[in-house]
């Protein structure tokens, strides 16, 4: 069977979210192998996070938020376009590809572009392959929790 | 007050009031030709001269400018009055014979060839009489102080200081306007503003805001007028009988504060210049929409008379659909309201003028109520529907050896031929857009906006008047394009939303908040600095962080910030989110 990569998408409630909505109702299709966790605004999404999905198993993760200027909340893409790129950096050293992780802006209204976002990244983790991370067994204990 | 005696008549008048503000208050005529309301009178010209009559004594004195004393007897026309117009007359003639405010002058006073030649004489139409209006106006009303006198006798002339373009000069157009001969030319710019107003021609720099402006009282641009460049000028304030202008005025900021806001910016017109092939802001009596309702309306440029550049009606008029909407290079969307209205010029046109009308459609959208039945009555009064957009106006002569006109290239998709149509004026159904600062406006409340750039509502059909953010309504077009039932109706609405929530008293908020659990809260603080609503707190006493949950909107970025997890998100929290990631990659 061919390779069918897990991706986990954080998207903000507001833009991102809808966005997706609409791509849904306006019957665009997209390949469905992101899939999405909504959060109120991209800046809730902790690295912890995302560090948690490609520990549990996800291909790839893509935090897609409000476009700079207009979020929500005013400021919180500003934390998350801080947070990701620099996450980004961190998970080469941890042996993941940082081409998995990818960070977006999709507005409410783009819904076509919100297909397109999900086509391009599952086409690439397609191409990458599925993830190969060596968990360390002790380390299962130290994993992240509350 | 005194009484005086012009011609035989008995006049009263205040003392010190001029010879020439009497004998118009008497009804007796006194020719002046450097005399203007603008300034105070300087008697260079002498035509106003009169006889002032004083016991066996009398002398000439020019009315402009001489007051009058009680008892005064005043002749105008007596023998020596007529000699000195005479000469002052010819001797204009003689140097100035073609400029027609001195032919007309010489025509009144019954003052036919002169008897002389002059050597300096001028030809020209518009040549400078020297009267130094100009002079003044620049001097003592605009205090600019660009224009003046040099040289004297017969090389006298009007110059500009060193006979230099001047930087001085504040190009305000009143020499240009006092000049009585046309001398002084402005260049104007053939300015047709389109956004965010627009005006046909130029304006004074105190203006009423709009057509039928609602209170209809003028506001100044500071920018343009004369006073807040020299000082000078004021007439405006001298003119307004209840003193009602006061330069001083500032713009005041006032901050209310509220608790709803209902967004309802409207919309702007679609600049045709951008589609070439129409020659709007190229070819004359090619009007925008906008432009053309100011025509119509009996307060606009032409006081409703239906009327091209050159002032002529004209003879065929065309209406063009669609310009800048259905597009793909513009706006794919429908602008809605412009079949209607294009409708409706057909009918004033039809009803003001004989023109023959042309309308380019590509459908007709008669949506409404009593539309369809007025596209009908529409069709009955002979108004010529041609179905295929117009690609092109281009200029041509028509109908015999007439002026140069329009012709409207189109294709008549219902009887499958290309067709040229003459017309005298071109009218364009200009497509609705959003505001230019519509992306700021909405910015300022959090609203989105779909993708042909309006307000987004929360939901399209069942949500139509609100937006995703509590408290924020729209209406209007500033959601989209609707006409004045729809807009009504839709505002409405919103109106009755908003005083609902007035009338509770309260509101019920999302119960997604922040939380600290102070018993893991280190204090450092970092959570404090993030939050863009200012909802965090941190307690001296107890060295932790607190959220105030009245401020708290529910984000969540503190929460992902705290490095101790000590900052939960009701509704998001770490705990739930990681069971969705486990749930998700099961």
């Amino acid at each position: 069977m061919a390779f069918e990569p897990r991706i986990i998408g954080f998207l903000c409630n507001w833009c991102s979210y809808t966005g997706a909505d609409l791509a849904g109702v306006s019957r665009i299709k997209s390949a469905p192998n992101v899939r999405v966790i909504r959060t109120m605004c991209s800046g809730r999404v902790d690295p912890a996070f995302i560090l948690k999905a490609f520990q549990l198993g996800a291909d790839g993760v893509i935090v897609m938020g409000c476009h700079l200027g207009d979020c929500h909340y005013q400021e919180g893409n500003y934390k998350t376009i801080r947070r990701i790129p620099f996450l980004k950096r961190l998970i080469g050293g941890f042996g993941i590809d940082p081409r998995r992780l990818r960070l977006e802006w999709v507005s409410a209204s783009e819904g076509d572009r919100f297909a397109k976002v999900v086509n391009e990244m599952t086409e690439e983790m397609r191409a990458l392959g599925p993830l190969k991370l060596y968990v360390h067994q002790e380390s299962e204990q130290a994993a992240v929790h509350v | 007050m005194v009484t005086i005696n012009i011609d035989g008549t008995t006049v009263e008048v205040l003392e010190d009031t001029t010879i020439l503000k009497a004998a118009e208050k008497a009804g007796v005529w006194i020719p002046t030709m450097c005399h203007s309301e603008y300034f105070e009178p300087y008697g260079v010209c002498r035509l106003c001269s009169v006889e002032v009559i004083r016991g066996k004594r009398s002398r000439i004195v020019t009315a402009c400018n001489f007051p009058v004393r009680g008892g005064m007897n005043v002749q105008t026309n007596s023998e020596r009055v007529q000699w000195i117009r005479k000469m002052i007359m010819e001797l204009m003639l003689s140097r100035w014979p073609n400029v027609k405010v001195v032919r007309e002058m010489g025509e009144r006073l019954g003052i036919g060839k002169p008897r002389f030649a002059s050597l300096e004489r001028d030809e020209a139409e518009d040549a400078c009489i020297l009267c130094g209006m100009c002079v003044n106006m620049c001097n003592d009303v605009v205090k600019a102080g660009v224009l003046g006198f040099s040289h004297t006798g017969i090389k006298r002339e009007v110059v500009l200081p060193f006979a230099e373009r001047s930087e001085q000069c504040i190009v305000c157009g009143s020499c240009a306007h006092v000049c009585p001969t046309g001398h002084i030319k402005m260049v104007l710019e053939d300015y047709r503003g389109k956004k965010p107003e627009f005006t046909l021609g130029p304006k004074t720099p105190i203006y009423v805001p709009t057509l039928q402006a609602v209170p209809r009282i003028p506001v100044i641009d500071t920018e343009s007028c004369i006073h807040f460049q020299t000082d000078g000028c004021e007439i405006c304030a001298k003119t307004c009988e209840p003193n009602a202008i006061d330069y001083k005025m500032q713009d005041e900021i006032v901050e209310i504060d509220v608790g709803q806001v209902l967004v309802a910016t409207g919309f702007d017109i679609f600049d045709a210049s951008a589609m070439a092939q129409y020659g709007y802001g190229r070819l004359d009596n090619v009007y925008s929409s906008l432009e053309f309702e100011s025509i119509l309306n009996s307060t606009g440029p032409t006081g409703g008379k239906i009327v091209m550049k050159n002032g002529k009606e004209p003879r065929a008029v065309g209406i063009i659909h669609c310009i800048g909407s259905r597009d793909i290079n513009h706006h794919p969307y429908c602008s809605r309201v412009c079949c209607m209205y294009a409708l409706k010029f057909a009918h004033l046109v039809h009803d003001r003028t004989d023109a023959a009308i042309y309308q380019f459609y590509i459908d007709m959208r008669a949506f409404g109520k009593g539309y369809e039945e007025f596209y009908t009555r529409l069709l009955d009064e002979g108004i010529t529907m041609i179905r295929g957009k117009a690609a092109e106006v281009v200029e041509g002569r028509w109908d015999g050896n007439q002026e140069s006109s329009l012709k409207i290239r189109c294709e008549d998709t219902l009887i499958g031929k290309f067709r040229e149509i003459p017309v005298d004026m071109v009218i364009l159904c200009n497509a609705m857009e959003p505001r230019v600062d519509s992306d700021a406006v909405r910015r300022l409340f959090s609203i989105s906006k779909s993708p042909d750039g309006f307000f987004l509502e929360r939901h399209p059909k069942l949500d139509p008047t609100s937006t995703s953010t509590d408290g924020v309504f729209i209406a209007g077009c500033a959601q989209g394009p609707k006409d004045i039932p729809d807009t009504v109706a839709q505002a409405s609405s919103a109106a009755a939303r908003i005083l609902s929530v007035l009338a509770k008293g309260e509101v019920e908020i999302e119960p997604v908040r922040a939380m600290v659990q102070e018993e893991y809260c280190s204090g450092c603080k970092v959570c404090n600095g993030l939050c863009p609503y200012g909802a965090i707190e941190f307690l001296e006493e107890k060295k932790v962080s607190h959220v105030n949950e009245a401020l708290c909107k529910g984000c969540g970025t503190c929460v992902a910030a705290c490095p101790s997890s000590a900052m939960t998100g009701h509704g998001f929290t770490d705990a739930q989110i990681l069971a969705e990631i486990d749930g998700l990659l099961v």
